[in-house]
């Protein structure tokens, strides 16, 4: 598409804007794009899902939520969402942050690699990380064997499958990467002077840590651990899978009354309970961003970041980075190793339609399919949640829209996909929105789960732009556009990149709200493999695994990708 | 790359192009939905089951059949393509989900179906879908009254299958053990901690081996049997695939126990599947009297389908030989029309139990939730 001819055009547009008339400033005006969005894609479906549950006949009938509130058993459901999400969230904060630090302060080999790999985790589907972590953790796994023959015992010593430390462990692995990229990519422009000066004046490291960078640091991380949270606390496959039956999220029993008991209302009942813990929780998270955000010297990363000379360093950036091959790449290698362990046949078998099924679908279309679908996503959500976060980051931050709004756009993340897809089912039946069985519905709902990532990942970045830079852009004499162009896109360059691989990650592994909609054939990577999955054989079990390994490729590579992108200065800051 | 994010910023340029005129901005608060879909059926004209509107036209563009279906639907290609052929259609298949899940949203779509036939309503499921009426009375033609459960045949049996315990016999004979024959072995403690089962409640294998045993001991005993497995370490995963691939040592997922609840057809799909040509099937079936569930499948016409005559002569073109011999290789079940050969590797490899177990679908709707519900305090609590 050619952007630059539209451009200019928007150049005059916003030029004519500029003179400050009583017009409302473009960002207020821009917002609706994404609120209609919001409005018709998630309030409008969720809504009549609601209504249809709890009211059925006009009335609300609030048996479902009075059951809900007496029975022990939803309480303890609720509790142990909640502890088992807070747990996850601590531990993949300890083990995200020090990564962050290495990856955001030093230079060494192989960094962008290891990024990548490190996204991999979000894409797969979880019936095949319970294979890899089987193969390694399991009773006949590798680590068990290997320890069993040293130590001479004759009990597998690690017993972690269908335990909660199983499902910690899994959140961890799929997680980690949300803090090194938003927090890292943050840390990494973040001006080092403020702690060389604090070092002169004589500051330990833990002091200079504590009292400046950690500060500093604040609305990063609480971006990053809210995201977090609200993934482990909406837990689906991992609890299940990983966890085994006995543990149940609210996610997981919301699932259970819809689809297996058909009990609507009780699902409804969970539902919005769901979603007022995740508007609570992003309602603190919001009044604590009012109090932390501040305008920041945001430096380029050739500034910030230099190879690890002392033997500190080095030990420091070793440990870090071993310890994160450890917990991440040894799973994902050890899912390489099943699929291509008894040679290529597997692969090869992807290309020839044995049964000359009429669903067969040739690996290059599967392919192809999920890269379309991931395009529009990442260019869908990247237009809408840049359009929120630049209103979000330019009203105050304590005012009353950000207060609303912020909750609002986190939304999505929160609702259980199960309650959305019936939503549509009954919301959007009609034309011109008859979208129920339409192919869009792929890259609408990865976009909604996108948008909040996008959203996330920008604006600790945007309010960290000084006002002072545009005010004296403009005072020069730099149109709206081209103060956009100068101040803020070299500067949200990067942020937009890391939100770029999120929303392309997302949807290349996004299952879940994919097979919620009644789909017509457009079969994409993840659909393939449970398609595998679904029927008995060496074979069958042969060809899923080689189709995840060609999905982590890709995806590695489509990340690889995007980290590469030059645009002026926008990678390079 | 670069491609996408000049795509990206011209579409925001694009909306502000649009917007930017806009002069007078009232607060920007979401748009109310106006109607909610009312879950009553508009009227509907309800054309008589057996005297088709019109003659469906052989010539000119083909009209489209929507078929809406669980996600392990599957067919032959050429067989399709006949269908297609012969009646001038073209076929779009829906997939939606598990077999709950699309049931469910086709009774959310009700009066105004998302499809024109419905495929893959099962027995421990029939009810439900009766109950809320999306479907038309057909009699098709060769319609066998041996599975028929719907004495007002607003659906037709398509296929069957037999949910049994499938066991590693390779485990058992380097263990020196036989293999369990019946349910009651199960508790027996030589065959502690080998068993994985799905949970009834997110799994249709699952729901059947809960209503295998509630057939075999009773709605009043089947839950100290189930004590009993508790005792004896049984393994609960959410669904299929787990259990199978992850869990049980006779796939190829190679994992730590040897029983499984799966199907009567699966031994036959790993020799057919296997990477190097086998011999014998490295799995078997535990098919003692009551020790199986027999699951039947059903097809009918939707409720207000726009092409209803079409949706009547897929069903019957479900019921031919044509379709009937696909079947078992496609999706793994047993055909219902006895004219139909089943292919070599099923008579070899797949043993049919003689005494399934089967519930009234009656008595499956009444107390499903109940048995569910109690089995989940009793298993998992």
């Amino acid at each position: 598409m050619d952007g630059n001819g539209l451009a200019v055009k928007v150049d005059k547009e916003t030029r004519r804007q500029g003179d400050k008339g009583q017009r409302v400033p473009l960002s207020t005006c821009l917002l609706l794009i994404p609120l209609t969005f919001l409005a018709l894609f998630y309030f409008y479906p969720l809504i009549a899902i609601t209504r249809l549950s709890l009211a059925p006949h006009g009335t609300l009938d609030v048996r479902s939520l009075a059951a809900l509130v007496s029975s022990s058993y939803y309480l303890r459901t609720l509790w142990f969402t909640t502890w088992q999400a807070l747990a996850s969230t601590g531990l993949t904060l300890a083990v995200g942050l020090p990564a962050a630090y290495v990856f955001a302060r030093y230079e060494f080999p192989g960094k962008t690699l290891l990024r990548s790999l490190m996204t991999i985790p979000f894409v797969l589907p979880t019936v095949v990380v319970a294979a890899a972590f089987t193969s390694l953790l399991g009773p006949a796994g590798a680590l068990n064997l290997t320890l069993m023959r040293w130590l001479n015992l004759d009990q597998p010593p690690i017993q972690l499958l269908g335990t909660i430390w199983m499902i910690l462990l899994a959140h961890v692995f799929y997680n980690t990467t949300v803090v090194l990229r938003i927090v890292g990519s943050f840390w990494a422009n973040l001006d080092p002077t403020l702690e060389h000066a604090a070092a002169v004046l004589g500051a330990g490291r833990v002091r200079r840590f504590l009292e400046i960078t950690l500060p500093l640091l604040t609305p990063a991380i609480a971006a990053a651990a809210l995201l977090v949270f609200i993934f482990d606390f909406t837990s689906f496959g991992v609890v299940l899978i990983l966890g085994g039956a006995q543990f149940a999220t609210l996610e997981v029993e919301i699932y259970r009354q819809t689809v297996n008991l058909f009990n609507l209302p009780m699902a409804a009942a969970l539902s919005l309970v769901q979603i007022a813990c995740t508007l609570g929780l992003t309602v603190i998270y919001t009044r604590l961003q009012a109090r932390t955000a501040r305008p920041l010297n945001l430096r380029p990363q050739a500034i910030t970041q230099r190879r690890p000379a002392t033997f500190r360093a080095k030990t420091l950036v070793i440990v870090t980075v071993g310890f994160i091959v450890m917990l991440l790449v040894t799973p994902l290698a050890a899912l390489v190793w099943r699929a291509v362990g008894d040679g290529w046949q597997s692969f090869a078998e992807l290309s020839i339609n044995r049964r000359s099924s009429y669903f067969y679908v040739p690996p290059v279309v599967a392919i192809r399919n999920s890269l379309l679908v991931a395009g529009i996503t990442v260019a869908a959500s990247l237009a809408l949640g840049f359009i929120a976060a630049n209103f979000l980051s330019r009203t105050q931050s304590a005012g009353r829209w950000t207060a609303i709004l912020d909750p609002v756009f986190m939304l999505p993340l929160g609702t259980s996909a199960v309650t959305l897809g019936f939503g549509y089912i009954i919301a959007l039946d009609r034309p011109p929105l008859d979208l129920r069985a339409s192919p869009a519905m792929l890259p609408l709902a990865h976009t909604l789960v996108a948008f909040p990532f996008v959203v996330r990942s920008l604006l600790p970045v945007l309010r960290g732009i000084r006002p002072s830079l545009r005010e004296a852009a403009a005072v020069m004499g730099a149109s709206p556009w081209r103060v956009w162009r100068e101040v803020d896109l070299p500067i949200v360059g990067r942020a937009m990149l890391v939100a770029a691989a999120f929303a392309f990650a997302i949807s290349m592994g996004e299952f879940g709200a994919t097979s919620l909609v009644a789909r017509p054939e457009f079969p994409t990577m993840p659909i393939v493999i449970y398609r595998f999955l679904g029927q008995p054989g060496a074979l069958n079990y042969g060809q899923a695994l080689a189709m995840s390994a060609l999905l982590m490729l890709v995806c590695a590579a489509g990340i690889v990708l995007i980290e590469r992108v030059r645009v002026g200065e926008v990678g390079e800051f | 790359m670069n491609a996408k994010f000049y795509s990206a910023i011209a579409l925001v340029a694009l909306a502000s192009v649009l917007l930017a005129s806009c002069a007078v901005v009232s607060t920007p608060t979401t748009v109310q939905p106006t109607a909610v879909s009312p879950i009553v059926a508009p009227p509907t004209r309800a054309p008589s089951p057996l005297s088709p509107v019109a003659t469906p036209a052989l010539s000119g563009p083909p009209r489209t059949l929507t078929v809406m279906s669980h996600d392990s639907f599957a067919a032959s290609e050429d067989v399709l393509k006949s269908f297609e052929q012969a009646n001038n259609a073209k076929l779009n298949i829906l997939k939606s989900g598990d077999a709950g899940a699309a049931l469910n949203k086709a009774i959310l779509a009700k009066g105004n179906p998302l499809a024109d036939v419905f495929y893959g309503v099962d027995n421990t499921f029939l009810s439900r879908a009766l109950e809320a009426d999306i479907f038309e009375p057909y009699v098709a033609k060769d319609a066998p009254a041996a599975f028929q459960l719907d004495k007002g045949s607003r659906v037709t049996p398509v296929d069957y299958g037999d949910v049994c315990i499938n066991f590693d016999k390779a485990y058992f004979a380097q263990k020196k053990l036989a293999a369990p024959q019946t349910l009651e072995d199960l508790t027996k403690p030589e065959y502690k901690g080998t068993l994985v089962v799905e949970n009834p409640a997110t799994s249709s294998p699952g729901l059947a081996f809960l209503l295998a045993t509630v057939a075999r001991f009773g709605p009043d005993k089947y839950l100290d049997y189930w004590k009993q497995l508790k005792a004896n370490d049984v393994k609960v995963d959410d669904g299929w695939e787990a259990a199978y691939y992850t869990d049980f040592s006779g796939s190829s997922g190679k994992g730590p126990r040897p029983l499984v609840v799966s199907y009567a057809s699966s031994p036959p799909a790993e020799v057919m599947f296997a990477k190097t040509p086998l011999t014998d099937a490295p799995t078997g079936s535990v098919v003692g009297d009551g020790a199986c569930f027999r699951q039947i499948e059903f097809v009918g016409v939707l409720r207000g389908a726009k092409n209803p005559d079409l949706a009547r002569k897929f069903i019957d073109f479900m019921l031919s030989v044509k379709f009937q011999e696909d079947m078992p290789l496609q999706m793994f079940v047993f055909p219902v029309n006895p004219q139909a050969k089943l292919p070599e590797a099923f008579v070899k490899y797949a043993q049919i139990p003689r005494n399934p177990a089967t519930l009234p679908p009656d008595d499956i709707a009444k107390n499903r939730d109940t048995w569910i519900q109690k089995w989940t305090e009793t298993v998992l609590r």
